[in-house]
């Protein structure tokens, strides 16, 4: 079968990503915060900060402190999971403090610490991603200095065939998972991760069409920013 | 040498706003040639030099600057107040008291955990901590009142050109309102209906900070809402 032909099991192409909404600002009782909903995924962001570390111990004198907390709901999956932090939540959210780290200015907040929560609500492959895409335009919203956004997605390979944004299906059965957060306006890729077996040139093509989907969603979290003001500016306009 | 936006243009962090020799204003940083933006916000292509006027950005602590603070914790001879940056601000005992400290002073009794005060920033020592003052006109303990708090970024919107914003709200209502630049508002009013209208215009300052004319359309506002009330 030629590969403008052949469908994945969501009846997607093989460089399609899953429709996605982002929503930034969304609680008002955190600092910034921001909602994604990517495919079946729901997830919603909050932070706080740059505040006082507490305890003490843990803050840098030269720098702030970024902590990120992932979390899947016990509800976010089928069947229903634990509802304490798993290994897993614990891994996910040291590698979306490493992704997130590099756009952020830390150095201009010394002993203090910024804290990120990402709450997987519904999962469906791809959370690691999509909360760092969120997290990214929650920071935003909270007023953090930012070199540049982060905008993540995943690549891989099923049935032989490289794929763009795996969903749950795709993630367990596939030969390969890719996931990549890039800074779109600096071309830094600042998370890189590789779950199965892959050849390098094969390596090479997901990361590139990775990047491609990341450039994507980047201009869809522009929007999502850009929305909160912009609708504000038409309703004005109207009441004149 | 380029300009990539209209001036004015909202922005967000990374875009690139300037190619060439320019001096990078607020909010912005200089890579490689490049000025981009730090901050969700409003370009502003000036004379020799680039800036974003930030819509969301934190409070950080400036000497001079006016700030409403809340008491946290009481160390030997200061107070440790909470003033919405990312580190607490001191006040010493000397800074808010005539009398000298001596043993017998109980802190308590002056100033206890959970009190409100209007501060001064008078200077920033070497850890860069905030040092706070109440000596003076219209610092010190807050007794009554309402508090809300807006975007740091967006009080200057508040005070408006020269204090034209803020002359026309207190004009408008005769209600006594300071504003800390860390962005907490103390409203004090005779009538609980005035303090709602307030915090409802602070609303809409905030919400609508980045549009023009925004004087007129408050007073508007204001007028509306007075008519409402009084049918």
């Amino acid at each position: 079968m030629s590969e403008e032909k052949w469908r994945r099991v969501d009846g997607r192409a093989w460089n399609e990503l899953r429709p996605i909404k982002i929503e930034s600002g969304v609680l008002p009782n955190a600092d910034g915060s921001a909602y994604i909903e990517m495919g079946r995924n729901k997830i919603i962001v909050a932070v706080y900060g740059p505040r006082e570390m507490h305890p003490k111990h843990l803050a840098k004198p030269d720098m702030a402190v970024l902590r990120c907390r992932y979390h899947m709901s016990p509800f976010s999956t089928h069947p229903r999971r634990s509802p304490g932090p798993s290994r897993r939540d614990t891994e996910i959210g040291m590698v979306m403090r490493y992704a997130l780290e590099p756009a952020i200015f830390l150095e201009r907040f010394p002993r203090a610490t910024i804290d990120v929560y990402a709450e997987v609500l519904q999962a469906d492959g791809g959370t690691r991603c999509a909360s760092i895409t969120a997290a990214a335009v929650a920071l935003v919203d909270a007023g953090i200095p930012m070199r540049d956004l982060v905008a993540a997605c995943a690549a891989g390979k099923i049935e032989g065939h490289i794929i763009l944004d795996l969903n749950d299906h795709e993630d367990k059965y596939g030969e390969a998972d890719v996931p990549v957060a890039y800074m779109p306006r600096l071309d830094r890729v600042t998370l890189l991760q590789m779950d199965g077996v892959l050849h390098p040139d094969e390596l090479r093509r997901c990361i590139e069409l990775a990047i491609e989907g990341c450039q994507h969603i980047y201009e869809l979290q522009r929007e999502a920013l850009k929305r909160k003001y912009e609708e504000v500016v038409e309703e004005v306009k109207e009441g004149e | 040498m380029s300009a990539y936006f209209e001036n004015r243009a909202i922005v967000v962090p990374g875009d690139i706003l300037y190619e060439g020799r320019i001096r990078a204003g607020n909010n912005t940083y200089r890579m490689g040639g490049r000025v981009y933006a730090t901050h969700i916000g409003l370009v502003e292509y000036g004379r020799g030099v680039v800036s974003v006027i930030a819509l969301e950005a934190g409070y950080m602590p400036m000497v001079g600057d006016i700030v409403i603070g809340y008491v946290v914790d009481i160390d030997v001879g200061q107070w440790i107040v909470d003033i919405n940056a990312p580190m607490n601000a001191i006040l010493k005992v000397p800074d808010a008291m005539e009398v000298p400290f001596t043993p017998e002073l109980v802190m308590t009794d002056f100033l206890d955990i959970g009190d409100t005060i209007v501060a001064k920033v008078v200077d920033l020592d070497r850890r860069r901590t905030p040092i706070l003052s109440i000596l003076g006109g219209e610092l010190g303990k807050v007794d009554e009142g309402l508090i809300v708090e807006m975007t740091p970024s967006k009080v200057p919107r508040l005070i408006g050109k020269k204090g034209s914003m803020v002359s026309m709200i207190l004009k408008e209502t005769g209600c006594k309102l300071v504003i800390g630049e860390n962005g907490r508002i103390l409203i004090q009013c005779a009538d609980r209906e005035d303090e709602e209208l307030i915090v409802n215009i602070i609303r809409k300052i905030e919400r609508e900070a980045h549009t023009t004319g925004l004087t007129n359309r408050v007073h508007e506002y204001i007028m509306r809402m007075r008519g409402v009330r009084n049918e």
